[in-house]
């Protein structure tokens, strides 16, 4: 009885369902795909106009292509450490505060997450400089004798780096922290785990997914970071990004910066790829177990 | 296979934990006996959870002492005292196999590889899971991972085992087998156990005796057949079992309900007013034959509500004094049960021996 009645009306929610992704979709292939693929195909056009390989063949013969991946996934990796180094303490001390306070300690990671990156950049300008408070303090306090160079560098680069993603390292390992049972850590201690063992050969384990997401999602918004090692690298530290800049500032090839954004787009996919295969991504980012 | 497991007593002497204005225990005194199934039976909020986690270790109480065989505990760290125990949601480590789980607390005591093998084995046997020890633990069913968890708990040999409601995420029908299995291998382990229930009849049926807790306090202690059969306060009465109330009347040293003499000649609190406690399967319908006597009770009353569950029914019965009383009767066609419906004038006797009475 009513069969038909009942699968018309099912048709029907499922077409109004499709419908409420039109404008999403639309949007998406407007300011994502259209554009993309553009330069996708401007890639492959040489000087002349027609069908050639020659950007990507540049990129393997000149040594200083190479030298700019380099340095951007070398920035990355290193980015990633530290965060994993400065965010996991932060973290797990979040995970065990009383969940009254935890929303006071969580402005203090998330008050910098709003501030304009620029602005995050230019603070760590004024700070880290020749002249700047942190030089000044140290050697008032007689810490050391003659100013460091700690702005216009590698160290700089990746002191202002390290503050803008902590919280993208923070936000995901506190959230899989948070998923473990307290009872888990109980019944280790119970069993006979020193506290230095139960966190250990438990606590860290069960928040290892936390730490992928986190390096991965760090990782990935690194490789195409443009501001901060332009201010803070003094042209020192050039990734993928600048040099895409400045071949279209230098040369206005669009070609030939099309094909680095390509390649840098490709990397990301393959880190993606093998990420979700060894790591179960699905099980990170929407809480599955 | 026996383990040796030499059982601890555990006495318990004025333990105090609040927590702010309130007393989750309040003065607990309490001596467990070497190789005792004890259960602390209680209300949620009595504090019986607060007490087990005490003598774990996770709670640090504010005054009292918590002693094993003589030696004090109240300091001791959690990892340091040697008692199993099994967690309500079990706790088992998810990126660990049923084997590295249950092989957790040796491997902490440094036990060679093949003893390690030998005892895990051994304790997966007794635990009737001999083949599951290579699989992960999102692989079992819920009573699967409590057999796990109690593996784990007893497999390094503790002293005291100890058990916070480990049935309650089960079904009905695999906690009830489960409660055979845990008696069964507390029997075998010979290891003092002390067990949290809010379920008076998992209670009743598996523990040597019951420490009833309410509001931070132990309000009786005894076997299921001492709390049962003589409840000392109302809330016992309550809590444990089914029972209906009927307020008795002083004169002198009697009690009475209504005309019939319940009690003669007790030593009675003169500032207490007593109750009756009636336990609904201690009272039966009379029938035509049956003669009054002495050594019976008698109520008469008509039938106000009669409730078919199976194997018993329940009546729910108005008495001529206005009290209603809960009678449980046998669904036999012997016992003329089809005869019975609502508004039926009926008589019941219940022996004096069944009487419970309590300061009210």
């Amino acid at each position: 009885m009513n069969e038909k009645l009942l699968k018309s009306a099912e048709r029907k929610e499922q077409l109004l369902l499709t419908a409420l992704t039109i404008p999403a979709l639309i949007s998406v292939t407007l300011i994502i795909v259209i554009p993309v693929g553009w330069l996708f195909s401007l890639s492959f056009l040489g000087k002349s106009g027609d069908f050639s390989l020659e950007n990507y063949q540049k990129m393997i013969v000149y040594k200083s292509y190479f030298r700019v991946f380099k340095t951007t996934f070398n920035v990355s990796f290193l980015t990633t450490i530290f965060c994993i180094l400065l965010g996991y303490p932060l973290a797990y001390f979040l995970s065990q505060v009383p969940k009254k306070l935890v929303g006071i300690f969580m402005i203090t990671v998330l008050l910098p997450f709003w501030t304009s990156l620029l602005v995050r950049t230019y603070a760590w300008l004024v700070l880290l400089q020749k002249k700047g408070m942190i030089n000044n303090f140290a050697i008032d306090m007689g810490i050391w004798e003659t100013p460091i160079k700690l702005a216009h560098n590698l160290n700089g680069t990746l002191v202002g780096m390290i503050h803008i993603m902590l919280p993208f390292m923070v936000l995901p390992l506190y959230a899989a922290m948070q998923r473990i049972d307290r009872q888990t850590m109980q019944a280790a201690s119970n069993l006979g785990a020193t506290p230095i063992q139960a966190f250990w050969q438990i606590f860290v384990p069960l928040s290892l997914p936390g730490v992928a997401a986190g390096s991965l999602i760090v990782f990935i918004l690194c490789l195409g970071f443009y501001v901060t090692p332009a201010v803070l690298g003094g042209g020192k530290v050039i990734m993928v990004s600048m040099q895409i800049t400045a071949i279209l500032e230098d040369q206005f090839n669009w070609g030939a910066a099309s094909a680095l954004g390509v390649v840098l787009l490709v990397t990301t996919f393959i880190f993606l790829l093998l990420a979700s295969r060894f790591l179960k991504l699905d099980s990170i980012m929407f809480g599955k177990h | 296979m026996k383990q040796n497991i030499t059982s601890l007593e555990i006495s318990i002497k004025d333990l105090t934990k609040r927590y702010g204005k309130i007393y989750a225990l309040d003065t607990v005194s309490l001596d467990i006996k070497a190789g005792e199934f004890l259960t602390l039976l209680g209300p949620s909020g009595s504090g019986k959870t607060t007490l087990l986690m005490a003598i774990a270790g996770f709670n640090r109480p504010d005054s009292g002492s918590i002693k094993f065989a003589n030696q004090e505990m109240i300091l001791m760290p959690p990892h340091k005292r040697e008692v199993g125990m099994v967690f309500q949601n079990y706790a088992l480590f998810p990126h660990m196999s049923v084997f590295e789980n249950i092989g957790f607390p040796l491997k902490l005591r440094k036990a060679p590889n093949d003893q390690i093998k030998e005892k895990v084995h051994d304790a997966l046997k007794t635990v009737q899971l001999s083949d599951y020890a290579d699989r992960k633990i999102d692989q079992l069913s819920g009573g699967q991972r409590q057999r796990v968890a109690l593996a784990r708990a007893f497999v390094f040999g503790p002293r005291i085992l100890l058990m916070d409601e480990p049935l309650s995420a089960l079904d009905k029908k695999l906690r009830e087998q489960m409660q055979i299995e845990l008696k069964q291998l507390h029997r075998k382990l010979g290891v003092t156990t002390v067990y949290v229930t809010h379920d008076q009849r998992e209670a009743l049926t598996m523990s040597d005796r019951i420490a009833v807790i309410n509001e931070g306090k132990i309000e009786q202690l005894g076997t299921p057949k001492e709390i049962y059969n003589s409840p000392n306060s109302s809330f016992v009465a309550d809590f444990i079992g089914e029972s209906s109330f009927l307020q008795l009347n002083r004169k002198g040293n009697d009690l009475y309900f209504s005309s019939e003499k319940i009690i003669t000649n007790k030593k009675l609190n003169k500032n207490k007013e007593w109750a009756m406690v009636i336990r609904p399967e201690r009272l039966s319908i009379v029938n035509k034959s049956y003669r009054k006597n002495s050594s019976n009770i008698h109520f008469s009353g008509e039938i106000s509500e009669l409730v078919f569950q199976g194997e018993t029914a329940l009546a729910l019965v108005k008495l001529m004094e206005g009290n209603y009383l809960s009678v449980r009767l046998s669904t036999k066609s012997s016992d003329d049960f089809d005869n019975l419906k609502t508004g039926k004038k009926i008589q019941l006797c219940m022996n004096r021996k069944d009487v419970i009475i309590i300061p009210h």
